[in-house]
């Protein structure tokens, strides 16, 4: 029995390799792209969704008192509950649907496409700070803080935003810019310790988190930054000409969510074609390896926290310029901490991210109509999110509960293979 | 499985700077620009001609003893000087190539603490027992959430769903505390919710090998969208079937709850303040004394070692996460029934991410982890109490010291700590 085990186990783990498609050169995109679905990690995305709605569903359904009412007499009339769970899931999904993607309801193409307009405004900040995020995970880096980095943009785009008045354009880069300096410079604060002193990035993070949350409430004290007249901390209205240019009349949707896909494009050709990208993907593959190759580690940390600070700064950027146009203490939203998953389910890649940050918006998009219109709380969204990313971050377990067969390896993040780290 | 079961790169070595045996001169810095600000601002700039009160006793003690009336620019200008010349000697231990030792800077820290107090309580009053009562209150979640770090991490398991475990405990405590009328069996309840947050982590992180960063933080999201969605749907609105168990009482300790100071401060708490001296003793016994927790070490730090020698290494792991989950559970159960009386929208308020920085602060040992954790619950309490009295500066700066204290703590003092070896690395048979 010992004997024969070995060569009859052998054969399995190269199994996957023989099995899947070659890539022909020829194939169209539509080709690839089926091929790509069929064979591996778009269908067990696609499958971890339904199942993190399926389980949403559940909680939906178990927890609505009309189901329970219904569900007393179960046994006698278990008709009675399917159907009204069934309504109560179907009414709180499709309002998740109109909200996010399409209102069929309305009569125009511009007011029926709006929802996924809110869906871009939700989104940009989202993948801005879960780039930043992405790109500390590819050097090894944990960054939590990028809530903090959030409210540090946007305190310096917003107060460039009323409280400097200069010419139209101008005002708007130095807004942007400011934004990103402050986002960086708070970042850049963890780098540099971390390579300075070693404290850890983890604990760094988290504590400039709650300092720049003491911040911002401090500031909106102050009469520099406190709406004149406002009994409440808000800030005043940036002014019109420091503000991101909104493309539709009924929709928040602005110039922001262009500035993203560029960045997502700046961090994909820094990652892929530049030698600074290269140095921080050799540190995050293992320092010890990068020191002995001749880069400086400790540059690399410094470079990647001011760069992720600075895009998570930008997320700040958008929501103080673009969507909201003051400041609030609540100005980021758990953006920051939206990020950390988008970043996730993004795998750390750009593009990853942006697809990420796409469905994020839609849930957050969906979530509050769903709320006001079927008094589904919204927290079910932080459900579904997260058991997406347990999901497709296990896709073992997916491909055992749908049973589909093993074709391709799933890719684990990069930069994310180690623990605590050096 | 060909999924990401990619072996993780071999444990890094040391890094050169960390073979080195000088100690370096971050620490006399650090404590060289404290003492500066001691010295300055509560010293030199601290009004003159005020008094600063402290309450000692309080009424059931056994003898009493007077207020401590002190003199406040003088006597903080005597400790900031304890500190300059605390510095001033961690300065020459460097130049002579000796390692500052401990001791000394535990003693710079009550210096500058006590400093402070001094400049910030000039002309008032206030109950130093109350001060620290109120300290260990805000500490007992970090100290629970911190040893559920240390069992999980000593073992090789990075566990950053602390925050989740205390959540699920709070949540569940309160809801089966309120269902059956019965707090103890709310505390088991607690213990459960930990456990099952433990379980779904230990699962995915070492069954599924799902990176331990990751299931840790998505289980954080998920726990807060779960009980936020069923306090909107349940609790909230029906909160007397739901949500109203009532809280813990006190018990006192007879004879040592009448010695001045401490005894009404450690021995007139709730049982899970007891609960949580007993589990700091246990898990430092239980770690650095038995064969079990040399295992446990020995996985956390060579899993492939402990292997040969015919430890289960998966299975340790397993239960040790296991084990960390239902003392965070159980910490949880401090939010409501030890001390609100009721669950609330995300109560634990990201303490399991402060415990976590505990963890790491107290060097992944179980009474490091207590003394940071006691650390960041005095900080936190004092902002708190001197927020009340009014202090010469803006209250959010106060509610930020803590957090920046933490900062330069981390990294002028604790410097490079070392995880265990194979921390956060899944262990797979070869």
């Amino acid at each position: 029995m010992t004997d024969t085990q070995p060569p009859a186990a052998a054969p399995e783990p190269a199994a996957p390799e023989e099995q899947r498609p070659k890539a022909p050169a020829d194939e169209s995109f539509g080709q690839r792209f089926m091929r790509e679905l069929t064979s591996g990690s778009i269908l067990v995305t696609i499958l971890s969704v339904v199942l993190a709605l399926f389980i949403g569903a559940i909680l939906i359904a178990a927890s609505d008192p009309e189901v329970q009412d219904r569900a007393r007499y179960f046994l006698s009339r278990p008709g009675d509950t399917f159907s009204a769970a069934w309504d109560s899931v179907s009414s709180a999904y499709s309002a998740l649907f109109t909200g996010s993607i399409i209102d069929i309801d309305e009569y125009t193409v511009g007011r029926a496409l709006r929802p996924l307009a809110e869906t871009a405004t939700n989104a940009a900040p989202l993948i801005a700070a879960g780039l930043g995020v992405a790109l500390a995970f590819r050097a090894g880096l944990f960054n939590i803080g990028a809530e903090g980095q959030i409210i540090l943009g946007a305190i310096l785009a917003g107060y460039v935003g009323f409280g400097l008045h200069l010419p139209t354009g101008l005002h708007l880069i130095v807004g942007v810019l400011a934004g990103i300096v402050g986002g960086a410079v708070w970042g850049g604060i963890v780098g540099l310790l971390k390579a300075r002193t070693g404290a850890h990035e983890v604990i760094v993070t988290i504590m400039l988190n709650y300092v720049a949350r003491f911040l911002i409430a401090y500031l909106l004290t102050t009469a520099a930054f406190q709406r004149p007249g406002a009994s409440n901390p808000v800030s005043p209205i940036v002014d019109e000409s420091a503000q991101l240019t909104r493309f539709f009349d009924d929709s928040r949707l602005h110039l922001g969510f262009v500035l993203v896909i560029l960045a997502a494009f700046g961090v994909w050709w820094l990652l892929e074609r530049s030698t600074l990208g290269f140095e921080f993907r050799a540190v995050g593959a293992n320092p010890n390896a990068a020191r002995t190759a001749g880069m400086s580690v400790s540059r690399t940390y410094i470079w990647v926290m001011l760069l992720a600070g600075g895009l998570a700064g930008l997320a700040g950027v958008m929501q103080v310029l673009g969507t909201e146009r003051y400041l609030t203490a609540g100005i980021s939203a758990g953006i920051g901490f939206d990020a950390i998953t988008v970043a996730l389910l993004g795998r750390a890649s750009p593009w990853g991210t942006v697809a990420a940050g796409l469905l994020f918006g839609a849930l957050r998009a969906g979530g509050v109509p769903m709320q006001a219109g079927t008094g589904t709380p919204i927290d079910i969204i932080l459900v579904i999110q997260s058991l997406i990313v347990l999901f497709i971050a296990a896709p073992p377990l997916v491909r055992a509960i749908f049973r589909v067969p093993v074709r391709s390896a799933g890719q684990p993040v990069a930069g994310l293979q180690r623990g605590w780290g050096a | 499985m060909s999924a990401p079961t990619v072996q993780a790169p071999p444990p890094a070595a040391v890094a050169p700077e960390e073979l080195a045996l000088r100690p370096s001169w971050k620490t006399p810095i650090a404590f060289a620009v404290l003492a500066l600000v001691a010295l300055v601002a509560f010293g030199i700039l601290g009004e003159s001609g005020q008094t600063s009160t402290f309450g000692i006793s309080t009424g059931s003690d056994a003898w009493q003893i007077d207020p401590l009336a002190l003199s406040s620019q003088p006597v903080a200008l005597g400790l900031s000087l304890v500190c300059v010349v605390i510095a001033a000697y961690s300065a020459w231990l460097v130049r002579e190539s000796q390692a500052v030792p401990v001791w000394l800077t535990v003693l710079f820290a009550i210096a500058f603490v006590l400093a402070f107090l001094v400049w910030a309580v000039a002309g008032e009053q206030i109950s130093f027992t109350s001060l620290l009562q109120g300290a260990l209150a805000l500490s007992v979640p970090l100290v629970f959430g911190a040893l559920s770090g240390v069992l999980c991490e000593r073992a090789g398991v990075i566990n950053i769903a602390i925050e989740g475990q205390l959540l699920a405990g709070a949540f569940l405590s309160a809801v089966v505390a309120t269902l059956t009328g019965n707090l103890y069996v709310g505390l088991i309840a607690a213990i459960v919710a930990g456990l099952m947050v433990a379980f779904v982590l230990a699962v995915f992180a070492i069954t599924y090998i799902v990176n331990q960063i990751i299931v840790g933080v998505v289980l954080n999201v998920l726990v807060i969208g779960v009980t936020n969605f069923l306090y909107g749907q349940l609790l909230a609105p029906e909160a007397a079937t739901w949500n109203s168990p009532g809280t813990l009482p006190r018990v006192e300790i007879p004879l040592l709850n009448e010695i001045p100071v401490i005894g009404p401060v450690l021995f007139e708490q709730t049982i899970v303040v007891y609960a949580m001296y007993v589990t700091v003793i246990l898990v430092h016994i239980a770690l650095f004394r038995t064969r079990w927790g040399l295992r446990v070490r020995a996985v956390g730090e060579h899993p492939k070692a402990a292997d040969t020698l015919g430890i289960r290494v998966n299975s340790v792991r397993f239960r040790n996460v296991l084990l960390g989950g239902a003392v965070a559970g159980l910490g949880g159960a401090f939010f409501t029934l030890g001390n609100v009386g009721a669950f609330s929208r995300e109560m634990s308020a990201g303490q399991g991410f402060i415990a976590l920085a505990a963890m790491i602060f107290g060097r992944w040992s179980p009474l490091g982890a207590l003394g940071a954790a006691l650390l960041f619950g005095f900080a936190n309490n004092l902002q708190s109490v001197l927020g009340i009295i009014g202090t010469p500066i803006p209250s959010e700066f106060m509610l930020m010291l803590p957090y920046i204290l933490t900062i330069f703590a981390v990294a002028g003092l604790v410097g490079r700590v070392r995880a265990p070896a194979a921390d956060g690395e899944p262990y797979v048979k070869s």
